[in-house]
């Protein structure tokens, strides 16, 4: 037995441990779907979470150009900061390049990530539909989806990412 | 007798012989260092009373400083260029003792800057497959059965600098230190669940940050029950900004990255969200260009702090080798070290407490006697998972792995006596 399946079996062994049998003075204060609307921002492979709202490739490159070049280069790639574009083909040999073309998994994330957290100097600043047209250029540019292409809460979960067959969960649900 | 003679232990626990000094001082300087030693001795002033006994200290203060004396022992810290806040910073393990890490000294590992947030302002949001999504502020958490830990907390690329071809010449801390041990006090995030109604599909929560990259990281609801807390507490203190004040989350033994600071949402859901850093990074890349997600909890590991890199040995003669031992799967069973590049290994010395999950300091008594030497420590835990070679770590992994790097240390003591990182 190697060590990591050791590991993990130790591990789901654990995981057989009584949980937490505790009591709290339930303070919790109760929130509507509407008041949670703003702060849940997380979308799920299959799309749960996303928002209204659309894009393309060429209105996301106008957004790239004032929001992301700076960071990331022109084109998605040669910028100081991750690249996002290219090393397709790379990532089995001795020096991987992981850009969202050639490793991530889920176009959704893509979406998820640039509403949270881009850009770096104003994150939660691009519009639902600035948000879907840096997803679109990004994907365009990456040759994964075609240039008329719009994205949206429909398309995004259903894009497929070249990648995405070569994740393997190590985490087991018993 | 030649001075290696002399060096020859000639009782138990390494007393040398009494001549030792004299002799080899007779070598050094000769006939008129004898006369120099006698000269001092019939000079040798008596012991001064110190200036600070002779007039009142100082006064009492709010909050503590450490001396004077000791503001060098810095983290090294640096962060992504043109940014100030998206980096790291590393815990000088090399100049600690124990197993407490100073809450000032903790590491810190940031996405985009640690945010200033008003404590009464921040809420906990919990929703998602509840049946009742509820929020919680800090003062009504106090009020919640809280439990205390001590357990170490690791990022997951701690000590990947030793996945370059060659050794990197850095301090312990330069590459091991994105770890520590603390305190952590907090309420079980299980207690705050079962309050809010988890859904029968409710497998895994979404766990996200206040902080300006609104961190967030998948957890699976075994752990969440098994021993996840909502952190208010560090050593003692609240804590701090840098550590997620004034609440996180602490997953005990995983990668760091996922006990999310500044804790503001918590959302149950029936898979993992499959955020940015849980898959394009914290996921381990192999050589066939597979790549392993939710590789979780961080495996057993150890690391000589004294004597090592960039370290000068103050001379040949008895010393204390010391470091730190870890496991994310539980207690640290065993420590071995070697001093011959793990020809043969003697077992370390444990210091109490040895906690699951938590530092557990290993010392072991060592003559060194100028010669070459390699120094290394291997821990096993109690789920008798031993610490692996890096050999043995790249063959399996290759050299893009770029996480959870646990290898055996290697440090190489010259004979002019500096101590350099080699890879054995």
């Amino acid at each position: 037995m190697s060590i990591v399946s050791r590991i993990m079996w130790i591990y789901i062994a654990l995981l057989a441990c009584p949980a937490f049998a505790q009591e709290g003075p339930e303070l919790g204060v109760a929130v509507t779907a509407d008041q949670i609307a703003s702060w849940a921002i997380s979308v799920q492979p299959d799309g749960t979470g996303l928002p209204a709202g659309s894009g393309n490739a060429a209105a996301g490159a106008e957004v790239y150009v004032m929001k992301c070049l700076a960071c990331h280069g022109p084109e998605g790639a040669g910028g100081l900061n991750d690249w996002l574009v290219g090393g397709h083909g790379t990532i089995s040999s001795d020096t991987p390049v992981r850009t969202i073309g050639s490793y991530w998994p889920y176009a959704t994330t893509v979406f998820d990530y640039i509403r949270r957290a881009m850009p770096l100097t104003q994150p939660q600043s691009l519009s639902n539909d600035e948000t879907y047209a840096v997803t679109a250029y990004l994907l365009e540019l990456n040759g994964i989806i075609d240039e008329g292409d719009v994205m949206d809460a429909e398309t995004v979960p259903n894009v497929e990412m070249p990648n995405a067959g070569n994740f393997i969960w190590v985490y087991s649900e018993k | 007798m030649k001075k290696s003679d002399l060096l020859e232990p000639i009782a138990g626990n390494g007393l040398l012989h009494r001549r030792l000094f004299l002799k080899s001082s007779v070598a050094a300087m000769g006939a008129a260092g004898l006369q120099f030693i006698t000269a001092k001795v019939a000079t040798a002033a008596p012991l001064e009373v110190p200036a600070w006994m002779q007039i009142p200290g100082t006064g009492m203060s709010g909050y503590g400083a450490r001396s004077r004396h000791e503001e060098h022992i810095q983290r090294s810290f640096g962060s992504l260029p043109g940014t100030v806040g998206v980096g790291s910073s590393k815990t000088p393990l090399e100049h600690l003792e124990g197993i407490i890490t100073p809450g000032a000294l903790h590491f810190e590992r940031h996405h985009n800057g640690i945010p200033d947030i008003a404590p009464l302002e921040h809420q906990l949001l919990i929703h998602g497959l509840v049946d009742r999504p509820l929020t919680f502020d800090l003062e009504s958490l106090t009020r919640y059965p809280l439990v205390s830990h001590i357990h170490f907390l690791e990022c997951s690329g701690n000590s990947g600098a030793n996945n370059a071809p060659k050794p990197p010449q850095l301090p312990a801390s330069s590459i091991h230190g994105l770890v520590s041990c603390s305190e952590w006090t907090g309420v079980p995030l299980a207690v705050l669940l079962d309050e809010a109604g988890v859904q029968s599909e409710g497998s895994w929560i979404l766990a996200e940050g206040s902080d300006a990259a609104a961190m967030s990281r998948s957890i699976p609801m075994a752990k969440v029950r098994d021993d996840a807390i909502v952190a208010i507490y560090q050593n003692g203190e609240h804590l701090r900004p840098a550590n997620g004040y004034p609440m996180r989350l602490f997953l005990p033994g995983w990668e760091g990255n996922m006990s999310v600071k500044w804790l503001r949402r918590i959302q149950v859901t029936s898979g993992p969200t499959m955020t940015k850093d849980e898959t394009s990074k914290y996921s381990d890349l192999m050589p066939d260009g597979r790549s392993k997600l939710f590789t979780f909890p961080m495996e057993v590991k150890s690391l000589i702090t004294s004597p090592s890199g960039t370290n000068a040995m103050q001379g040949t003669g008895l010393y204390q080798v010391s470091g730190i031992a870890w496991s994310g799967l539980g207690r640290i069973r065993r420590v071995e070290v070697s001093a011959d590049d793990g020809r043969t290994w003697a077992e370390a010395a444990l210091t109490d407490p040895v906690l699951p999950r938590a530092f557990t300091r290993f010392r072991l008594p060592w003559r060194w006697d100028g010669g070459p030497a390699v120094l290394q420590s291997r821990a096993i835990d109690e789920t008798g998972a031993v610490q692996p070679t890096r050999t043995v770590l790249l063959g399996e992994r290759g050299a893009n792995y770029r996480y959870h790097y646990n290898a055996i240390q290697s440090w190489a003591v010259s004979e002019t006596g500096e101590v350099s990182n080699v890879y054995s």
